[in-house]
């Protein structure tokens, strides 16, 4: 399972002065949220067909965090591709993955399955799984909400408009998920401290010089909405009403 | 050689369009050229065209496929674009954090490959573009390709489609709290929503979550109750035409991004509405 260390937003994001991060000061960091339902999945198929699970990231040393908040959750080892905390763009990220997987499989035998989050919340370049897929020669689906192990093939499920797509790939096959595809278990206490001792290999790529180069970031104009209170507490519902009717809504 | 769009025939195709025509006249290819759908099949398909720039839907099919044609010609690739402005490299401003963060960046290719943000970039009035027709013999043996579409079951209102939204944060506080939820949106024929707190405590199913990873939403009314305003949710909101918030902080970043505000407990507020609309009928 591949994942990626993102910092909690919150409600306001505030850029460092020369525009080209998060000021990440005063905020907490998570892994995106499509890759928690990821790591989730991966540890219910191994405890459901054995195996062993391992998750692996591209991030600066912090990012080691993520890998053991994966470890509690049941994930076996890890592998961190160190960075200096420098962007990276989704070729780049997708080089270093993949020479990584490439490494471990020749040394512990090919994986089955390789999860993504579908898009990175923070970049959200929406190509990393493919382009680790192009490369292995394994077929990808993209955006799943359910997946479903049937022997040697996984039945893949994906939210279209309206409806849901079904797609049934061959194993060893990449799957790039989205949050929904289950409820993720908080890590328990034992769980923790045993992630503690679990393996991390530390790696540190070269940093290719990015062919999407991010120049500077801005957050964008507010929407221009001027908020009216309508007063406080449950005397405010008639002037609720009044604005629901001017909506054309009740 | 020439400039491709892929075209779903929506809306979202003809703004990507306003894109592609700064890079030449762009040709269209069908998003919808293999049926059923075989995202590997219409990528190579693309490719084997050494097209000069492709430009796409940012959808998820869009973002999809485009990632695939950028991987077989070993290209850069970039996402949800709002402005591009060919030269060498190619300047382009793109969303992230779900359209809460602009990006700046320069796409070093000699192919620009770009996906255009849905609703950010208005459609032009010029030529509808010349259709290419692709195929590809061997199009069965492309493993990933649709096998079944399974309708949903229809019941209650679809989020994406509501035209109201009743919704709840964690300020409703458990599972059962949404029955004052779920009674004013049933008034008002109204779609449940919740935030990412409420999905991830389990209080509500994930396709009733709005927001950067849930559902993005365009309803004429959108209420939210008890829901402080991430960027995270903030990402799904941004269509809603009027938003009322329901909060006892009033500095929470959703009651300063609303339209409307109501201070105080919604557990005494949101019975209260639903009595007033009960009285008005």
């Amino acid at each position: 399972m591949c994942v990626k260390r993102v910092p909690i937003t919150g409600g306001r994001i505030v850029l460092t002065d020369d525009a080209r991060a998060i000021n990440t000061q005063h905020l907490g960091f998570t892994m995106s949220p499509h890759e928690e339902c990821g790591v989730e999945e991966a540890v219910r198929l191994v405890e459901a067909n054995k195996g062993d699970s391992v998750v692996l990231t591209l991030g600066p040393a912090e990012a080691v965090e993520q890998v053991r908040d994966a470890m509690a959750l049941g994930v076996d080892r890890g592998i961190l591709l160190q960075t200096d905390g420098s962007e990276w763009d989704g070729e780049a990220t997708a080089t270093a993955l993949l020479e990584a997987i490439r490494s471990d499989e020749a040394a512990n035998g090919p994986f089955d399955l390789v999860f993504f989050g579908n898009e990175s919340a923070d970049s959200g370049g929406f190509q990393v799984g493919i382009r680790v897929a192009y490369a292995l020669g394994r077929p990808c689906v993209t955006g799943l909400k359910k997946v479903t192990l049937d022997g040697a093939s996984m039945r893949c499920e994906q939210d279209v408009e309206g409806a849901r797509d079904v797609y049934v790939v061959p194993l060893p096959a990449v799957l790039t998920v989205k949050e929904g595809l289950n409820l993720p278990r908080y890590p328990s206490v034992p769980g923790r401290m045993r992630a503690r001792s679990k393996p991390v290999a530390v790696v540190t790529p070269a940093r290719p010089q990015p062919r999407l180069e991010l120049v500077r970031l801005a957050v964008p104009a507010g929407q221009g909405r001027r908020a009216e209170s309508l007063g406080v507490g449950p005397a405010a519902a008639p002037a609720v009403v009044d604005v629901l009717q001017k909506a054309g809504v009740v | 050689m020439s400039v491709i769009l892929i075209d779903d025939h929506t809306e979202i195709s003809r703004q990507a369009l306003t894109l592609a025509r700064k890079f030449g006249e762009p040709k269209s290819i069908a998003m919808d050229s293999f049926q059923p759908f075989a995202p590997d099949a219409l990528a190579t398909a693309i490719a084997q065209l050494d097209p000069t720039a492709v430009v796409g839907p940012g959808t998820e099919r869009g973002n999809d496929v485009l990632a695939r044609v950028a991987a077989r010609l070993g290209l850069p690739f970039a996402a949800n674009c709002i402005a591009a402005e060919p030269g060498d490299p190619v300047g382009v401003t793109r969303l992230r954090w779900g359209g809460s963060l602009l990006e700046e960046a320069l796409l070093h290719s000699p192919r620009p490959i770009i996906t255009v943000a849905p609703h950010a970039v208005s459609p032009d009035n010029g030529p509808a573009p010349a259709p290419i027709t692709v195929d590809s013999p061997d199009y069965r043996s492309f493993v990933v390709q649709v096998s079944e579409r399974i309708k949903p079951s229809n019941g209650g209102v679809s989020l994406a489609e509501a035209k109201v939204i009743v919704s709840g944060g964690r300020g409703v506080g458990s599972k059962d709290g949404f029955a004052i939820i779920e009674e004013l949106a049933g008034l008002l024929g109204a779609a449940v929503g919740c935030s990412r707190a409420v999905t991830s405590a389990g209080w509500r199913p994930h396709s009733d979550q709005v927001g950067q990873t849930g559902t993005k939403v365009s309803p004429d009314v959108y209420i939210a109750c008890g829901i402080s305003g991430a960027t995270q949710h903030m990402a799904g909101v941004k269509g809603a035409k009027r938003i009322l918030a329901i909060n006892s902080d009033p500095q929470a970043p959703l009651m300063l991004n609303a339209d409307y505000t109501v201070t105080g407990d919604l557990k005494e507020i949101v019975p209260a509405i639903s009595a007033e609309i009960r009285k008005r009928r």
